[in-house]
């Protein structure tokens, strides 16, 4: 039998002590050990984008990350987004502009826009769109995802002034 | 036309499937896991035809972990083949038996502890193929002289039959003129991201097989499923999943039910086989229409249609599991919006060494479209009229609704020119003109499409066997379950799975508009196939009409006994009792009325302030069958109404070719759609959206290629491409609401009518675009190449 190879990691915000084949990937870690069923499998080759996670809080495919290769990391998933019976802002501005349908692609997409809106608090609909051309929806047609992106980034704007104010 | 005061139908809720898929807490088929559950994975054929001569499995079944491997003699032994849906002999196992047909098809399949090791042991697998002549070409496959791919047919020629219509050789002789095209579309392929999969758990002691799955049909088909996996209909019980998109392309699943299922048997463990991303870009139910049109247009001097002639060759692969339903399809509008008085329509489906068709969204309906649009296109060039303008001089007018086709198909109402108009409108069409004109005077190739296509709703079954001389079913109904609790909940049961549409939300506006409470009291849930009531689910446009008319049927069922509560209390006629505002009261006597809570205290368990004979509990069972299907005629010149309630768009698309690199860029996209009364206008705008953007795809970059030898070149999405977010712009959407006078509110489905209209409409603009190079666009989807080569043809000649 394989060998096995005990990996540490932080996933939102809970410490694991694992074993992990070395082959493992980090999306099947993620689902089948850890049963954080949120981050979907799509492709299996690094190209629609329904996988991606947050590790150490930058967006990775995790269907092309080797578990073993990210010992001590902080992993983010769609799970870490709502806590009790609350949505997440973005979230929330997906469900009012209707950024999903099917919610398979879902979970990746927000993680991409989580991303996108730490590092670019008011982006313009090309910049959303550039980012989010990261992954793959086949139900939307972008739309609703990017108008989504767009109000939650004009939210938090608002309740920051507010607050300032 | 004015519309009735609703207060829920037609409003923009949230939907309510949506916080669970947001919170990554839908139960997905891969998301189920069962105690000493296996995973499977499957060795697929490198070899688009051959003879297996011998499987050795020894090695793989000797790897530790490694609970069973089947081939093709364990598919014979343990299963019948796959439902199919025509007549011909054309048999297909979940794995290949004897022989395969295709690359990709599955040989052999194993269960492991883990998917790792299912894929080691796989490999592990010896096959000695023997390798038999490819056909690739349906031209050379049809031939009579051709190997065959299926001994039991006399040729690849499956199945080939001409329907006429009307008075067609009459209106050709007198036409002015005849417009003629030979058209292409090639085969795309729906790719949700989700692949098909199921988990399959078999007790050999009471032969009850449970079955996790996103097939779509489990209360429709479910009893051929139990045919196929050889266990009685009864002991078969499918769970309905939540369905990460489907767009038509996972109907029956019975691929992967079988896989999983004999393994299932042989190993004594709950086993789950989910297709790869290879799995199922090879191998799935996934691919669409693979067309060779040869059309004709009588038309005359004036730009008034007269009749259509198409001659259609289909590519169907290596196998006809839906057989010619998609040309059924296809006649349900294959005059389109426009009052011609015949048709004829040859169709040829074609065997060849390739996956085999399945359905993806708009059900050849999309290309059959693609081929009229662009008859219109060239008569307007042919006769110098404006394609506008010659829409216009054959649109079926307003007033003539409900308008019988030449074939008998109904279209229910229209108001196409209202749809034509609106588009303008949003467009700015005179300005664009101008806009492109100067751009042409910068040297830019800016182009301006137009289509005006229809998109038919709710199938009827008739469209699978009217081709034949003998009758089929005509059953297609779909049904839920209403009931009201004792604290005065509402809970909806549906019978048919999340596809990755609205379905919660659509149940929960309708008993909100009936009972005048709010849709975010209504709970609703799903049941599985041994507990459930007929349903053939998520297809053809139908869901938001079938059900919203199951849901008022079963609320009229549930009213009827409240009423006869509330009269009894109140000693008033059942009739006098009206439903608002979350109760149930006397008319014209505010004080005496009772609130759902009280009407569902009462019901439960307060036996003796019922009436007399009256059982406890308020739940109401509704199946509501099609709302307007008849038979076709016995000589098939009348094929009845098959699929009436009509929806209509107008696409507008701007594009802009860049002729050196083949690149189109969309500068705008305008789309009206008239769906009937809408229920909720921002779910329907995503389905029109997401509609466009698949036919986006298929205009310009989805294609399932194979080369000459029959070795697919689109295995994975590096080769076959889904627009992303960079090559769709925003587009705007408009709606006209011409109500149907069929169904329950008026409404007609809008599921498909993106993805029919949209690659008619942009063939139309990027032709547009290049008209100072005088090109003509016969194919879908223009690739950069294709692009490329049309201009560097055009500047040769």
């Amino acid at each position: 039998m394989p060998r096995t190879v005990t990996i540490g990691l932080n996933v939102n915000g809970i410490r694991h002590e694992l074993n992990v084949e070395p082959r493992w990937l980090l999306v099947d870690v993620i689902r089948e050990v850890l049963g954080l069923t949120g981050t979907h499998i799509g492709c299996e080759h690094g190209v629609c984008g329904t996988c991606t996670v947050l590790l150490n809080g930058e967006t990775a495919r995790s269907c092309l990350t080797l578990a073993v290769s990210v010992d001590g990391a902080e992993i983010f998933t769609v799970e870490g987004l709502n806590r009790g019976g609350e949505l997440h802002p973005l979230q929330e501005a997906f469900r009012e502009a209707q950024g999903l349908q099917c919610g398979f692609c879902t979970p990746g997409m927000l993680m991409l826009a989580h991303e996108l809106l730490r590092e670019n608090p008011k982006p313009s609909e090309q910049e959303i769109r550039e980012s989010i051309a990261a992954n793959l929806c086949r139900c939307t047609g972008y739309q609703g995802i990017v108008e989504a992106v767009s109000l939650a980034a004009e939210r938090a704007a608002t309740a920051t002034t507010g607050t300032r104010s | 036309m004015a519309t009735t005061e609703r207060q829920w139908i037609g409003k923009d809720i949230p939907r309510l499937e949506d916080p669970k898929l947001l919170a990554g807490r839908a139960t997905y088929t891969d998301d189920v896991k069962l105690p000493g559950m296996l995973h499977a994975a499957v060795l697929r054929s490198p070899h688009p035809h051959a003879r297996i001569k011998r499987i050795d499995t020894s090695q793989a079944r000797a790897l530790p972990g490694v609970f069973a491997v089947v081939t093709g003699e364990d598919a014979k032994e343990l299963t019948n083949p796959l439902p199919a849906f025509c007549a011909e002999p054309v048999v297909q196992y979940a794995l290949a038996v004897d022989k395969v047909r295709f690359v990709g098809e599955a040989v052999a399949a194993v269960a492991a502890v883990d998917r790792y090791t299912a894929e080691d042991a796989a490999a592990l697998i010896e096959v000695e193929y023997e390798p038999l002549p490819v056909l690739t070409d349906p031209f050379e496959a049809m031939k009579p002289e051709a190997p065959k791919l299926h001994d039991p047919l006399p040729s690849n020629l499956a199945f080939e039959k001409t329907l006429s219509f009307g008075d067609v050789a009459g209106d050709f002789a007198t036409a002015d003129h005849v417009i003629r095209r030979k058209l292409r579309w090639h085969r795309a392929s729906a790719q949700p991201l989700e692949t098909a999969g199921a988990l399959c758990r078999f007790d050999p002691l009471s032969q009850k097989m449970d079955v996790w799955s996103n097939t779509n049909m489990i209360n429709f088909v479910g009893w051929l499923i139990a045919g196929t996996l050889k266990v009685p209909a009864s002991k078969l019980n499918l769970y309905p999943m939540y369905v990460g998109g489907s767009f038509g392309s996972k109907h029956v699943l019975g691929k992967v039910i079988g896989i999983a299922a004999m393994l299932a048997k042989r190993s004594g463990r709950p086993v789950k086989f989910m297709e790869d991303r290879v799995d199922n870009l090879l191998a799935s139910e996934n691919l669409a229409c693979d067309r060779y049109y040869d059309a004709e247009l009588a038309v005359t001097k004036d730009g008034i249609f007269k009749s259509i002639r198409v001659r259609v060759v289909d590519d169907y692969g290596a196998y006809f599991q839906f057989g010619h339903g998609t040309h059924g399809n296809a006649l349900a509008q294959v005059t389109g919006p426009y009052g011609m008085g015949s048709f004829e329509y040859t169709v040829q489906c074609v065997l060849t060494n390739k996956c085999q068709q399945g359905v993806f969204r708009g059900a050849g309906s999309d290309a059959a479209n693609f081929c009229l649009e662009r008859l219109v296109d060239a008569a307007a060039q042919t006769l110098g009229i404006d394609p506008i303008e010659i829409r216009r001089r054959n649109f079926i007018r307003p007033d003539r609704f409900p308008f019988k086709t030449p074939c008998g198909n109904i279209y229910d109402s229209g108001n196409y020119p209202a749809v034509l108009d609106k588009a303008l409108d949003m467009a700015g069409y005179a300005e664009l003109r101008r806009m492109q004109a100067e751009a042409r005077r910068q040297g830019r190739y800016v182009g301006i499409g137009l289509a005006t296509a229809q998109q038919r709703s709710v199938y009827g079954p008739t469209e699978f066997w009217f081709w034949y001389d003998a009758p089929g079913l005509t059953s297609v109904p779909e049904s839920v379950g209403l009931s009201l609790g004792p604290t005065g909940e509402f809970i909806v049961t549906m019978f048919s799975p999340f596809w990755g549409n609205s379905p919660e939300t659509v149940v929960a506006q309708t008993v909100a508009e009936e009972f005048g409470i709010n849709p975010s009291q209504v709970t609703v849930t799903y049941e599985d196939s041994q507990h459930g009531l007929p349903g053939a689910g998520p297809g053809g446009s139908r869901m938001t009409v079938m059900l919203t008319g199951a849901v008022v049927g079963a609320s009229r069922k549930l009213k009827d006994k409240l009423a006869r509560i509330a009269a009894h209390q109140f000693e008033a006629a059942p009739e006098d009792i009206t439903f608002a505002d979350g109760r149930a009261t006397v008319r014209g006597v505010p004080d005496k009325s009772l609130s759902y809570g009280d009407l569902g205290l009462k019901a439960y368990w307060f036996k003796l302030d019922l009436p007399q004979g009256m059982e406890s509990g308020l739940e109401a069972r509704h199946t509501y069958d099609h709302p307007y299907l008849t038979k076709p005629s016995a000589d098939r010149k009348d094929l009845g109404a098959f699929y009436p309630m009509m929806g209509h768009g107008a696409h507008i698309p701007v594009v802009e070719v860049e002729p050196a690199t083949g690149q189109v860029r969309f500068l705008r996209y305008i789309a009206v759609h008239d769906v009937g009364t809408i229920v909720n206008p921002k779910s329907l705008r995503g389905q029109i959206t997401g509609g466009i953007t698949q036919g986006v795809g298929m205009a310009l970059y989805e294609q399932s290629a194979y080369d000459a030898q029959g070795q697919p070149l689109t295995g994975s999405f590096m080769d076959y491409l889904l627009p992303t977010a960079l090559e769709v712009p925003a587009f705007e959407v408009g709606h006209v609401e011409t109500p149907s006078p069929f169904t329950e509110y008026g409404v007609k489905g809008g599921g498909e009518g993106g993805r029919m209209i949209a690659p008619a409409a942009i063939a139309s603009a990027v032709e547009d675009a290049l008209a100072p190079l005088g090109i003509r666009v016969d194919e879908v989807p223009l690739t950069p190449e294709r692009i490329v080569s049309l201009v560097e043809a055009a500047r040769a000649s």
